[in-house]
């Protein structure tokens, strides 16, 4: 389950003074649900989900996360936590095996958990082929496996994507969408952001359309189609954007 | 904080290190190959064209000293000396180092001491040009032992016995022991390249484990895990540590082994004069004063580093701290500074200047300990920083 409430972040910046990166976000995301997080480049997709990771801390507001608090417990949030994205990347000089290792010891995992959840999750995601290969030698799509492996050793409740199928080509970004809808069905809480239209009308069950920090619409595909009497996601996106342009 | 956590870091950046090729090159290769390749290289090619240089005759002029036919002759006859015939430009032939020396001759030289006045032999050379000082050199032995022989004749010939000339003479020899005479000499010495060599051992690891993460995007990916910001401050700075120790390390011992190397095949004599033999509580007393100054350079450089975007970046700011090493380490070992209240207080300085009395076997313990402290306490707030440092999102995440 993650909560959302009034969460705001404010940088400072030399040049351009105080920047509202997210501003008054509230929303919410069930188990067993997918929740898509919708919006231009720079509209505070990555804020939002960095503060729900407790990679950034909120300048006011506050969220909970698998029941824990972002601001008061941070450490508990990450550890019931699986994040990925694409500025999340891979040591190069670790095998894929270690990378999932490290990551298991510092869940806390003890040696015979890690080699199982290993196992379990090498030989689902067919893995067991690269196991030992550095990871800079292997393929994106390669890698962006290895990258699950590591968000999964701890078996977390709630699952964040920050854009993960960015960059990827079509058969690699396919893995990732199968494997977050695989996370939903097993009861996991999933957000996930993106630009792709195409990739919240296949996986979403919520949408948050987020422009210049901002909550501007949210719903399901069906109520925002009624709301916005638009058919496809498309139309929707632009007409809220337009809104929230015309209103910031 | 968890020590765990922190011991699992470590032990990944370790194992991580040991992969990069670059590490194992900055901390194994070039000062375990390199150096003494540049110490014995550089000491051999020295010796080889000193050596050449005083096979070598030195080409001279000579001005003036036609009526005095006796010196000049045994001028002439002088091995090393090669006279080319007297040209009027002989000066600019000096300064355009054609010539090693100008002599001039004043008039009537070789009747000076009948005549009972005394005569001035002029030698024109440039200054600091080795042939030209060699040149210098062999010319003036020429003459005092030409003086010398003149000095005996005269004074055979008048009857008087010659130690007139050196009625006594002076005989100064070392009594301490050669080791703790080589230890006072090259102690010092020792010490600067431990300051540098730590110094430099944590440069690489510190830029890599900071900037360098940040520039390969695995920062964020370690920041997502439970892990504190804290135990990651201090797993990394274990690792710089472990890199600037051993690369201390390795260089002492490759260099040592260089110096003996080198002073073997220089000689029964040099090879004496390198036996050092270090007392082992002055030892042990640096070796406590270099541990707190080895962490406040660990964990400086982690901080600085941590500023940087890139690692590119990250050189630019680090490259400037050597200096900042180097200088007190430099003026440490200056005549003349000496450790007082107010230099004891200086990092890097005052382990430098307290060395220097502790290899001369003094132990001002008062000092000693105020140095220790200080240090400590140089070095928790430098661990201070790098962790605040480590909780700044404006650092992590600069843009």
């Amino acid at each position: 389950m993650i909560q959302a409430t009034q969460l705001s972040k404010v940088f400072r910046d030399k040049k351009r003074g105080e920047i509202r990166a997210v501003d008054g976000v509230s929303f919410m995301c069930r188990p067993g649900e997918i929740y898509g997080l919708l919006g231009a480049n720079g509209a505070g997709k990555t804020t939002t989900l960095r503060m729900l990771a407790t990679i950034l801390a909120p300048s006011a507001g506050t969220a909970t996360v698998a029941g824990f608090d972002v601001v008061k417990q941070p450490q508990e949030v990450r550890a019931h936590v699986g994040f990925l994205s694409t500025a999340t990347a891979l040591y190069d000089r670790l095998t894929a095996a270690e990378t999932v290792e490290y990551f298991g010891q510092l869940y806390g995992l003890d040696a015979a958990t890690i080699a199982r959840r290993t196992n379990e999750i090498f030989k689902a995601l067919d893995m067991d082929e690269f196991r030992d290969r550095r990871c800079a030698k292997l393929s994106t799509g390669m890698k962006q496996k290895v990258s699950i492996a590591r968000t999964l050793v701890h078996d977390p409740p709630v699952m964040i994507f920050d854009e993960p199928t960015n960059g990827l080509d079509v058969m690699a970004a396919r893995s990732i969408t199968d494997f977050i809808r695989q996370c939903r069905d097993r009861g996991k809480t999933v957000i996930f952001s993106t630009h792709v239209m195409s990739e919240v009308e296949r996986l979403c069950d919520s949408i948050g359309i987020i422009h210049s920090g901002r909550m501007c619409a949210e719903g399901t595909l069906e109520e925002l189609k009624g709301r916005y009497r638009k058919d496809n996601l498309e139309d929707i996106f632009i007409s809220v954007s337009e809104d929230g342009h015309a209103n910031s | 904080m968890r020590i765990r956590n922190s011991l699992i870091v470590y032990r990944k950046e370790l194992r991580d290190m040991l992969r990069d090729k670059r590490t194992i090159r900055s901390m194994v290769i070039i000062p375990v190959i390199a150096m003494p390749l540049i110490i014995v290289g550089i000491g051999t090619l020295m010796g080889h064209l000193e050596q050449e240089a005083k096979k070598e005759p030195s080409k001279v002029m000579v001005s003036g000293g036609q009526d005095s036919p006796k010196m000049l002759a045994a001028l002439q006859n002088v091995p090393d000396i090669q006279i080319s015939p007297y040209q009027s430009d002989a000066k600019q032939e000096v300064s355009d180092k054609e010539i090693g020396a100008l002599v001039e001759i004043p008039a009537g030289f070789d009747s000076v001491l009948s005549s009972n006045k005394t005569a001035q032999v002029s030698i024109g050379y440039y200054e600091n040009d080795d042939k030209s000082e060699l040149a210098k050199e062999r010319l003036q032995q020429f003459f005092d032992d030409y003086r010398d022989k003149m000095a005996r004749a005269a004074l055979t010939a008048r009857g008087m016995p010659t130690n007139l000339l050196e009625p006594f003479t002076v005989a100064a020899t070392n009594i301490a022991p050669p080791s703790k005479v080589s230890a006072a000499a090259i102690g010092g010495w020792i010490l600067y390249m431990v300051i540098i060599f730590s110094f430099s051992g944590a440069m690489y690891p510190a830029m890599d484990l900071t900037a360098g993460e940040k520039e390969r995007g695995t920062l964020e990916t370690i920041l997502s895990s439970p892990v504190s910001r804290t135990d990651l401050v201090i797993g990394k700075f274990l690792m710089v540590m472990t890199a600037s120790i051993i690369t201390t390390a390795l260089s002492l011992t490759s260099m040592g082994a260089s110096i003996a190397w080198a002073g073997r095949s220089a000689g029964a004599g040099a090879d004496a004069a390198f036996k050092l033999s270090f007392d082992p509580t002055s030892v042990l007393a640096i070796v406590i004063l270099l541990v707190p100054l080895a962490v406040l350079f660990a964990v400086v450089l982690i901080a600085v580093a941590l500023l940087a975007k890139s690692y590119r970046e990250a050189q630019t700011y680090v490259s400037p701290l050597m200096f900042l090493v180097i200088i007190p380490a430099i003026v440490g070992a200056l005549p003349g500074v000496e450790l007082n209240w107010k230099t004891a207080l200086i990092p890097i300085l005052n382990v430098s200047l307290v060395s220097k009395e502790i290899f001369a076997a003094t132990y001002h313990w008062s000092y000693i300990a105020l140095i220790f402290a200080t240090t400590c306490l140089y070095a928790a707030i430098g661990i201070a920083a790098a962790v605040h440092m480590f909780n700044r999102e404006e650092v992590l995440f600069r843009t």
